[in-house]
């Protein structure tokens, strides 16, 4: 195929530029992390209450806080290049351990509200594109709006209200019937009914600018001269909005959400904390506020690894929509 | 001398617990008859709030872990809600009358989790890596000079000076006993058992899924058969206030401890015919809200001021108003809750701001400009919740008196750093538990000698008071428990008096639960027990 080449690439490309970005990425955070005020030991003795200057003085040595910052930095360095995240104060376990715990219940919360987000806001898009003007796009649009300006722990908690406590029919939060040994499709169906609620919440703040998106992007193709030509040549309508036009909007909603997997992960935070959905998000939250800094910057490398490779992702999509891009 | 022989109390025990049952039926369960039997099985799912660090307290002190690590390590002791104790792992207990000799006989034939004997060498490693490593078994049991294991199941503790509090600090959750051959010759505090805990109590540890829940699974070698009666127990970790009374409304959380439920939620679960309160079962923490003045600066110094400020607060409104009627009102330094130490002849500063602008006035800071005679800031423990209302009370409590008052607000960690490290404060607004017994709960707040910058929630006031350090260092040794009190009375009046903190409410704590989960608090320790027997009626 000829577009393998463009997409290699582009690969290279994303590679080389992501290692100095993730290099400067952890110094940063680094520093950023220092000017937050107390630290683990601050936090473990406040929660504890009953702490002596000895007791204190052992948690920041075993913890590596009374160390100058350099060394604090170099010692995480030298951890990173023997590809370890270090060991969290708080929780007593490999940082490495304690991400792996929660990345897959993240990773597929978002890949499943992206999904979402980009099923629904596809179609409504195309629905309002194609009735522009008229009610049905009035009536999507005043929608759309509606779910964009609703914060999204108000929708957790109203579907909670709804669906949990009213009608009963969707658990209110976790991630899966705890001490179940469901497998197979009953497993599969267990973890669907915990996962639909919040996926939706975090979804529809996204459907709404996808199905702005779609609407702006389709009637701006829609006007092009090849669109014009493909109906000359006795195209369907279906296919050229397809094939044509959909295909050619597409470019600016796959960069967008590219751009939104990372804005996800922050998100995930208020409705991984309303579902009690245990993921990454929670996990960073409260990393912050026990200041158990090995654990957030092993969050905050992660994340932007994530993000970078959600980039590379868009680039080699957009390659394939487009075949001018990616060509010298 | 305390003496319990075996024979003598077990059958009281039993008959105390049916009792209390009984109690909890009649109260609870109208439809069921009276002296129903323990049912075996079911799941009881728990919400505790927040998710501990750690799932055993041999080094930690972490508050929500109370509620998890009793139920696979048990302690000594337990107590009926008089503090009274009664046995657990230990059957009999004598102390010498001068308060140097504790003796234990230790119950036989009790196993650990992974098979092995239970003997008194696991109880003296227990109690001396207590004493090295736990962040308050230091003091609790510093005056332990030896520990002499005197046979299979009998132990001897000698100590150097009398320490009156020890026997109530026996408890599961506070001197919890971990197996001597998991634990010997590791660093306690980073061994692996502490989140993976084996121990001797009626539920076995079965896995930890972080930032979801911690499941047990019944101890089917349990020494007290046929308990415990619940085949699994779920604890889950729901913080978010909406979504927790959400899982109480649902059925998913059969019973709730130490989450903070918006008190405008608590009508409507009142309601609830399916859905119980218990407010006992809360005093081995004796909670209670302080608000602490820094006596570096210039203006609280000066001990007009600070009376001043306490006849400016209507301790009563924050009761109404911002706990809406669940919290009593306080006096004095400890929690009515503390029933033992607790006493109501104390000064008292009625709610009365024309005296309290008079003692303004008097101590030469009269109104200036807009009004104002000097400002101050203060700071509440959380950002959210009662600590921030209550500090938003006082500010403008304060506001009316001249004193302009700014309420600044953080998260926890830049709390504790700027209180008592940076010492960048003049009012902090703070939470506090009174515990078991006032030489370890409230000392520390009060002695001159732990005034430690650096130390969270020690003697944050700066306040230093020869008197008082006299009487509670005389407390901490004094065997004779009416002495005691008196000495502790003593110290109340003082403390009033000087008034390094305005001691505001104690906030009630809740079990909420549903009315078919039985026994889950039987004494002081409330939910923090063992459970073993928990039980779900039908």
């Amino acid at each position: 195929m000829s577009s393998l080449p463009r997409i290699a690439r582009a690969l290279r490309r994303t590679v080389l530029q992501a290692i100095p970005t993730v290099i400067g990425i952890v110094i940063l955070n680094f520093f950023l992390l220092q000017l937050a005020p107390g630290d683990a030991a601050d936090v473990m003795a406040g929660e504890a209450g009953s702490a002596t200057e000895e007791t204190m003085a052992a948690m920041r040595s075993r913890f590596g806080l009374n160390l100058p910052m350099l060394d604090q930095l170099l010692a995480y360095l030298n951890n990173l290049v023997h590809f370890s995240l270090g060991f969290s104060p708080r929780y007593s376990m490999q940082v490495s351990d304690l991400i792996g715990q929660r990345l897959p219940g993240t990773l597929t919360l978002m890949a499943m509200a992206l999904a979402i987000a980009l099923l629904i806001g596809l179609t409504l898009g195309s629905l309002m594109a194609a009735f522009a003007g008229r009610l049905p796009d009035r009536l999507i649009s005043i929608f759309s709006l509606l779910f964009y300006s609703v914060p999204g722990f108000w929708i957790g908690l109203m579907l909670i209200v709804l669906f949990s406590v009213t009608l009963g029919w969707l658990p209110s939060g976790g991630n899966g019937t705890i001490g179940s040994d469901l497998s197979g499709w009953a497993g599969i169906v267990d973890k669907a009914r915990y996962m639909v609620l919040p996926a939706t919440s975090l979804a529809l703040f996204y459907v709404a600018i996808y199905a702005r998106l779609t609407r702006a992007a389709m009637l701006e193709v829609r006007n092009q001269d090849f669109v014009r030509t493909a109906y000359a040549k006795g195209l369907s309508p279906a296919v050229v909005t397809v094939k044509h036009i959909l295909r050619n909007a597409l470019i600016p909603i796959t960069t967008m959400a590219g751009m939104h997997v990372g804005g996800m992960l922050g998100g995930a935070v208020v409705v991984e904390t309303v579902y009690s959905w245990p993921g990454l998000g929670r996990l960073a939250f409260e990393a912050v506020m026990g200041r158990d800094y090995t654990v957030l910057l092993g969050i905050l490398l992660l994340s932007s690894l994530l993000v970078i490779l959600a980039n590379a992702v868009v680039d080699i999509l957009q390659t394939w929509l487009d075949p001018r891009i990616g060509e010298l | 001398m305390i003496t319990h022989p075996r024979g003598v109390l077990a059958p009281t025990r039993r008959a105390f617990l049916l009792s209390t049952a009984v109690i909890a039926l009649a109260s609870t369960l109208p439809g069921i008859s009276f002296g129903a039997e323990p049912k075996q099985g079911g799941t009881l799912t728990v919400n505790i709030g927040t998710e501990p660090p750690v799932l055993v307290l041999i080094a930690h002190t972490a508050g929500a872990a109370v509620y998890v690590s009793s139920k696979t390590n048990e302690g000594l002791l337990t107590y009926d809600f008089d503090f009274t104790p009664k046995p657990l792992l230990a059957t009999e207990w004598k102390v010498a009358e001068d308060g140097l000799r504790y003796w234990f006989k230790l119950r036989e034939g009790v196993k650990f989790h992974d098979g092995t004997d239970f003997t008194a060498e696991d109880v003296a490693f227990s109690i001396q890596t207590l004493k090295e490593n736990h962040p308050r078994g230091r003091a609790t049991f510093a005056q332990v000079s030896s520990i002499n294991v005197l046979g299979a199941h009998e132990i001897e503790l000698l100590l150097d000076k009398p320490s009156p509090y020890l026997l109530t600090a026996l408890a599961s959750s506070e001197s919890p006993i971990v197996p001597k051959h998991l634990y010997e010759g590791t660093k306690i505090a980073e061994n692996p058992h502490n989140v993976a805990p084996i121990g001797t109590g009626p539920f076995v540890f079965k896995e930890w899924v972080r930032g979801s829940y911690v499941l047990y699974e019944r101890n089917p070698n349990y020494w007290d058969a046929p308990k415990p009666y619940l085949d699994k127990l779920v604890v889950r970790f729901i913080g978010d206030p909406a979504a927790a009374v959400a899982s109480i409304e649902t059925g998913e959380v059969l019973l709730s401890v130490g989450i903070n439920i918006p008190y405008t939620d608590f009508d409507r679960l009142e309601a609830n015919p399916a859905l119980g309160f218990e407010t006992r079962g809360f005093t081995y923490t004796n909670s209670i809200t302080r608000a602490e003045f820094n006596f570096e600066n210039k203006y609280l110094a000066n001990a007009k001021v600070r009376q001043a400020i306490a006849y400016a607060i209507d301790r009563n409104f924050i009761v109404n108003t911002i706990y809406l009627g669940h919290a009593k009102a306080l006096n004095g330094p400890v929690s009515p809750g503390l029933a033992a130490f607790f006493s109501d002849d104390l000064p008292k500063y009625e709610f009365d701001p024309a005296k309290a602008e008079a003692l303004l006035d008097e101590a030469g800071f009269p109104r200036g400009d807009g009004g104002v005679r000097f400002e101050l800031n203060i700071d509440p423990t959380q950002p959210t919740g009662a600590y921030k209302q209550s500090a938003e009370y006082i500010a403008q409590a304060l506001n009316k008196v001249g004193i302009k008052t700014t309420v600044r607000t953080q998260d926890f960690a830049t709390f504790v750093k700027r209180v008592y490290t940076d010492r960048d404060f003049d009012i902090a607004l703070e939470g506090m538990s009174n515990l078991f017994d006032p030489t370890v709960g409230i000392q520390r707040l009060y002695w001159s000698k732990n005034f430690k910058p650096g130390v969270p929630f020690s003697n944050g006031a700066h306040y230093e008071s020869a008197e008082t350090d006299r009487l509670l260092e005389a407390a901490a040794v004094e065997p004779d428990p009416k002495k005691r009190f008196a000495l502790f009375v003593d110290f109340q009046k003082q403390v009033v008096t000087d008034l390094p903190a305005l001691d505001l409410v104690a906030p009630d704590s809740f079990v909420i639960f549903d009315k078919r989960v039985v026994n889950h608090t039987l004494g002081a320790e409330g939910f923090g027990y063992n459970g073993a027997d928990i039980y779900l009626a039908s």
